[in-house]
């Protein structure tokens, strides 16, 4: 049994001898930190893996608790029924607002979450229907069978049985294909993109799913209270959940669990302590919490548990059996044709055009490489082929398809997998991990299956490919250091690990030899040509002249944006034109002692 | 409605929109240069019109208590950092910026207290007072983290909110505060009344942008707070140091939220924590604006002034959850404008 | 360099820089001395801007910097700005939405009274095109154009130290060629020079002594002359592998 295992029993104890055995004063505490912790949770997900931030989740938990109270003190609903109504309710409020505010760039997202969290709570408290800023009064208590949930003890169970499903469901969501995906967009959004992760339907999954976490915790709120009002669904409960998230540790489940807990009893302690030290009563204790996140976000930036998590020792790593792989990704139809054909590719910013009309192709089973000096353009054109950047005018076909204004993740998607210039692994994770979310596209596990734990077979078949792919490059000695732990040279054999897991069709490598030394570039060389043998079609954009030399059949020479030269290697050697423009300004320096 | 009825309503839309235009400018002027989402914004407010009341009264405000606490605090995180850069030369004139001027306010606020000095006077002190808790705040709770994500920074900044809240209420009592009119004349033009008081905020507000605008068009310290926010490693590179360029921020904005805490002041009774929803109204202005574009922002506030006196007439029990939403639309459409953006 | 008397302008030893886990630069030693241009060539990802990132203290190292026997380590940039270590970098980092006159105007922000008036008559003497320019936009300018403008900041400060990070990139050769000629004609002010370069050629051509960085260390270094002609150096960087066989270029 492992530390962290001993840890979730110990947890589980500790959780089952508070109803049984804790005085009054700490069920109550216990329910409200299980209230919390679901809130909280939902913004691990949110916030600290998937990024976005929402002041906003007390207003989820706040329909939850109107929706209940509304529908069984006005038509004697049963609360049961009044659930999945407010289920339903928030699946809508939130899929809405996640549609309009997600798409927002960073700190808007935050901010429009201020603004509907203050909105929906001036609702709450000016609709007549649900009793102003009275609130409403008279709900009923949860039945079960016979049992009547109205003593602190009985609801306390209730709670953490429910807080412990959402604390499971979101620890499998995390470790799962939708959640590999989410975690990679910490990484940008761009890459997670290449490896045909649908980023912005994504967020809204995950903005879903913490509004729904809200809104059970809301009503079961309601029912714990038997009465509502509209303060603690305001926007300062709002910042206290994401307080929570962030204090605790916005990047694990258990972040969820230790910030509510940790700012409760701070909360409740300093309510009662301060009045007494100070000799006045007042909303003192907000000044010692503010300064106190104040301070901790000084020390401790990713909270509680990260910090004390880097004390354990690291999780073991999962077994590989031999699952079968994955079912192959999908191929392109028209494979008689070039598998790659850029047509009059143009791109200006501005009034600076960084491609200029280019025109290559790439045959199946080729090696291109895509040469020219810095500033040439071959970023660009990179850019153009995957969908990062579109196309001003001009067409690009992937196997007959054209591809010119596709996302990039429909373009991964096609069967193009990629490597990045500025190596962008998740540093953090392993490289198993990384490079299992290469093969994104070849698997189907949604949120819901992935939460259940019905995507173990997929999973282990995901991890099989993965495994396969980390021994095909020869990194197997590696596969479950973190990724941020190797050398350069190496951490760019993961990228090409990772975008072969999604079986592409073409390759693209983006200096993949940048930064590698003598050695390692031999090494990378004769990889790609094992790739080769193996029939993967590879484009690659290089600086080093001399690295490209022997392994591509054909060279695609740019300069200033266009194409100066196309031909075989030793062909290209030869050339004036070439070696003028990518070897420099040639003898044309100056003498030292000019005066100007 | 009738003619009279909008043309106040319009007035007075236009008065608070004024002074949601001057947060939404130190809104912007803060996010730009630092980064920072500046909620506490607010409570410059409130501490703008109670410093001023408590001088009006002829008691010296809690701002003389709260601004000695958190020079004495400013004064040791700035110790400590000198101390551990092995700067101990510098440490006396770092002393002297850090405590000896706050100090020197504090002194001058609480001499000038129950003399009962003339209004503009009185309202220089209330403004030099919570200005100067500005750059204090910004050294003690933002500087050391001043390299953090947009995220982390802008939780700090409600962790500050929170503190200044319990402190305003430490330091000026829940009682809440308003200062008479500046004037009471009153105008007739084409069959409308106008109040003076309104026109002089509007003037005000009006003087104060354009001083604005000279600052960063003409003086080499604007410029640079300027160059900090277009490009923050260029301006490292030409010597500007990040913490002087967040130091002087806060100094202007502080100063143009006391300012809107002056204004505020007769217009409506202000209690230690009502500066938080004048703040956000501020940044409802200062979204429309991007965040980034200072006559977008402008305009934006003088948007939700006049939507908020046409709602408080109309529907004065929803004008909150109208204003508020006022912000998804344009959401949406910053949204679908800002793709187009990126494809430049 | 040895041989040299003067004291040096720039002394780096052992200058190390990590991302994370992962080393960048390694045990780098280096000198320049004023009056004098040394260049640092090397591939792609070996390290060149990271290392003068971190002599101009934007990225955090380990070792020791000193400025004209100055310890620099602790100094933050704009310390280092102020005491004449000036980096223009690869991507120039102009303020896009200002003027070009108060682009040169920011460049002289370390310096008292008027003396930015007689450096930027310095700076429009030699880039005359920015005079010409000088009310417009540094977005809207030319990539030249950016290039003159990054120097002519940099200018404005006084630098004692001046660091270049390929100053060459992106630009046609006859801008190349200009470029060059006016960092040539800088060395008769005094200032120390360090030219990072993936022209190797031209910087060469230029420089009085240079460094060959490989992934992260210094594989050789020598008179830049004697690098030029040293056999392993010219195969990997002047591309005379490939073209040992076809004529040299006119002079142009």
């Amino acid at each position: 049994m492992t530390i962290r295992r001993i840890g979730v029993v110990a947890f589980v104890v500790v959780l089952a001898l508070v109803p049984l055995a804790a005085p009054a004063f700490w069920v109550t505490l216990a329910n409200y930190i299980g209230l919390y912790t679901m809130v909280a949770l939902g913004l691990v997900l949110l916030t600290g893996v998937a990024g976005q931030t929402s002041f906003g989740q007390a207003a989820f938990v706040g329909v939850g608790a109107y929706t209940t109270a509304f529908l069984t003190t006005h038509f004697g609903v049963s609360p049961w029924l009044t659930l999945p109504a407010a289920i339903v309710l928030t699946f809508a409020v939130a899929l809405a607002l996640g549609f309009i505010t997600l798409r927002m760039q960073g700190h808007y997202l935050p901010l429009a979450t201020i603004a509907w969290g203050i909105s929906l709570f001036f609702l709450f408290g000016n609709l007549e229907s649900l009793g102003g800023h009275t609130g409403v009064t008279g709900i009923p208590a949860l039945t079960l069978a016979s049992i009547e949930f109205k003593e602190e003890r009985h609801f306390c169970v209730l709670i953490w049985i429910v807080t412990l499903a959402s604390l499971w469901t979101t620890h499998n969501l995390l470790d799962s294909r939708p959640g590999r995906a989410l975690r990679a967009m910490k990484g940008g959004v761009d890459m997670a993109e290449a490896f045909g992760v649908n980023a912005a339907r994504l967020k809204i999954v995950a903005f879903v799913y913490a509004a729904l976490l809200a809104c059970v915790s809301g009503w079961l709120y309601a029912h714990l209270q038997r009465f509502v009002n509209p303060s603690p669904f305001g926007i300062n409960q709002g910042i206290e959940y994401l307080f929570m998230a962030v204090v605790g540790g916005a990047g694990s489940v258990w972040g969820a669990v230790v910030g509510a807990t940790l700012i409760t009893v701070l909360k409740q302690m300093l309510q009662d302590v301060l009045p007494t030290l100070l000799g006045r009563s007042g909303n003192f204790e907000i000044v010692v919490f503010g300064v106190l996140m104040i301070v901790l976000l000084q020390f401790a930036r990713n909270g509680v548990v990260d910090w004390a998590l880097r004390l354990l020792p690291r999780r073991r790593p999962r077994l590989d059996d031999d699952a079968a792989p994955l079912a192959p990704g999908e191929k392109p139809h028209d494979v008689a044709g070039p598998l790659l054909d850029v047509r009059n590719a143009r791109k200006a910013f501005g009034g600076l055009v960084a491609v200029d009309d280019l025109t290559f192709r790439v045959m199946p089973g080729e090696i291109v490489g895509l040469i020219g000096p810095n500033g040439a353009g071959k970023s660009t054109t990179f850019a153009l082929i995957s969908g990062e950047l579109p196309l001003t005018s001009g067409d690009i076909a992937f196997g007959g398809q054209s591809i010119a204004g596709k996302t990039p993740f429909a373009i991964a998607r096609l069967g193009i997998g990629r490597t990045f210039q500025h190596v962008r692994l998740l540093p953090a994770m392993s490289v198993q991990d990384n490079v299992a979310l290469g093969a994104y596209r070849r698997g189907r596990a949604g949120v819901v299956r992935a939460a259940l734990r019905l995507d173990s077979a997929e999973e282990r078949r995901t991890q099989a490919v993965a495994m396969r792919e980390i021994v095909r490059v020869g990194l197997a000695e590696h596969a479950h250091d973190e990724a941020g732990s190797l050398p350069l040279g190496k951490q760019r054999i993961v990228e090409i690990a990772r975008a072969l897991a999604s079986d592409p069709s073409l390759l693209l490598l983006d200096e993949p030899a940048a930064g590698l030394r003598y050695m390692e570039k031999q090494a990378l060389a004769e990889l790609l040509r094992a790739l080769k043998r193996d029939g993967v079609t590879i484009l690659l954009v290089e600086h080093d002249m001399d690295f490209v030399m022997g392994l591509t059949d054909r060279l695609v020479v740019m300069d200033f944006g266009q194409k100066l030269a196309e031909g075989e290697p030793a062909a290209i050697q030869r050339d004036r034109r070439v070696l003028e423009a990518y070897l420099g300004v040639d003898e044309a320096a100056p003498a030292p002692a000019i005066a100007i | 409605m009738d003619l009279s009825i909008a043309a106040f309503l319009v007035q007075d839309g236009v008065t608070n929109g004024a002074i949601y235009a001057l947060l939404a400018l130190a809104l912007v002027l803060v996010f730009t240069v630092t980064r920072i989402i500046w909620i506490p914004s607010g409570e410059f407010v409130t501490y703008g019109t109670l410093t001023l009341a408590g001088l009006q009264l002829g008691k010296p405000p809690g701002t003389v208590g709260l601004l000695i606490g958190v020079a004495v605090v400013a004064a040791i995180v700035e110790t400590i950092a000198t101390l551990r850069a092995r700067e101990a030369r510098k440490l006396p004139l770092r002393l002297a910026v850090w405590l000896g001027v706050p100090l020197a306010i504090a002194a001058a606020v609480w001499w000038a207290a129950p003399r009962g000095l003339p209004l503009a006077l009185q309202i220089v002190l209330a403004l030099a007072a919570v200005t100067a808790l500005g750059p204090l705040i910004y050294r003690i709770a933002y500087q050391p983290i001043a390299d953090a994500s947009v995220l982390v920074l802008l939780i700090v900044s409600v962790a500050v909110h929170f503190a200044l809240t319990g402190l305003g209420l430490w330091f000026f009592g829940a009682e809440g505060s308003r200062t008479p009119a500046f004037t009471g004349a009153s105008f007739t033009a084409g069959g409308l009344t106008f109040s003076a008081q309104s026109l002089l905020v509007v003037v005000a507000s009006l003087v104060l942008i354009g001083l604005l605008y000279l600052l960063f068009g003409r003086t080499l310290y604007g410029k640079a707070l300027h160059a900090t926010a277009v490009n923050r490693i260029g301006a490292r590179l030409v010597g500007i140091s990040p913490s002087f360029a967040g130091a002087l921020t806060f100094v202007l904005a502080a100063l143009l939220c006391a300012f809107c805490g002056v204004l505020v002041g007769p217009i409506t009774t202000v209690y230690y924590d009502s500066g938080f929803l004048v703040s956000l109204k501020g940044f409802v202005g200062a979204i429309i604006g991007g965040l980034v574009s200072y006559p977008l922002a402008a305009a934006g506030a003088l948007l939700v002034g006049l939507l908020e006196s046409f709602s408080s007439f109309w529907a004065s029990a929803f004008k909150e959850v109208i204003v508020f939403t006022l912000i998804i639309p344009v959401l949406l459409w910053r949204s679908l404008t800002s793709r187009h953006h990126d494809e430049e | 360099m040895n041989g040299v008397t003067l004291r040096d302008a720039l002394d780096v030893r052992d200058l190390c820089v990590a991302y994370g886990k992962v080393p960048a630069v390694r045990d780098v030693s280096l000198q320049v001395a004023p009056g004098s241009i040394v260049t640092v060539i090397g591939p792609n990802g070996a390290g060149k801007t990271t290392l003068l990132a971190a002599i101009a203290g934007l990225l955090p190292a380990r070792g020791v910097v000193r400025c004209f026997g100055d310890l620099a380590t602790a100094w933050p940039v704009e310390e280092r700005v102020r005491r004449g270590i000036v980096l223009v970098p690869e991507r120039r980092e102009l303020f896009g939405s200002m003027s070009v006159a108060d682009n040169l105007r920011l460049g002289a922000f370390t310096r008292r009274g008027e003396q930015h008036k007689a450096a930027i008559a310095d700076v429009y003497r030699r880039f005359p095109r920015l005079e010409e320019r000088r009310g417009q936009l540094a977005a809207t300018l030319s990539g030249g154009e950016r290039q003159m403008l990054a120097l002519g900041r940099a200018l404005m400060s006084a630098p004692r130290v001046l660091l270049l990070d390929e100053p060459s990139l992106g630009l046609a050769p006859l801008v190349v060629r200009d470029i060059f000629s006016i960092i040539a004609a800088l060395r008769s002010t005094g200032v120390a020079i360090l030219l990072v370069e993936q022209n190797a050629r031209a910087a060469l051509a230029i420089a009085d002594y240079g460094y060959v960085l490989e992934s992260g260390q210094i594989a050789v270094e020598g008179e830049s002359a004697s690098l030029a002609a040293n056999p392993r150096v010219a195969a990997a960087y002047l591309g005379q592998a490939h073209t040992a066989r076809t004529p040299a270029a006119p002079p142009g």
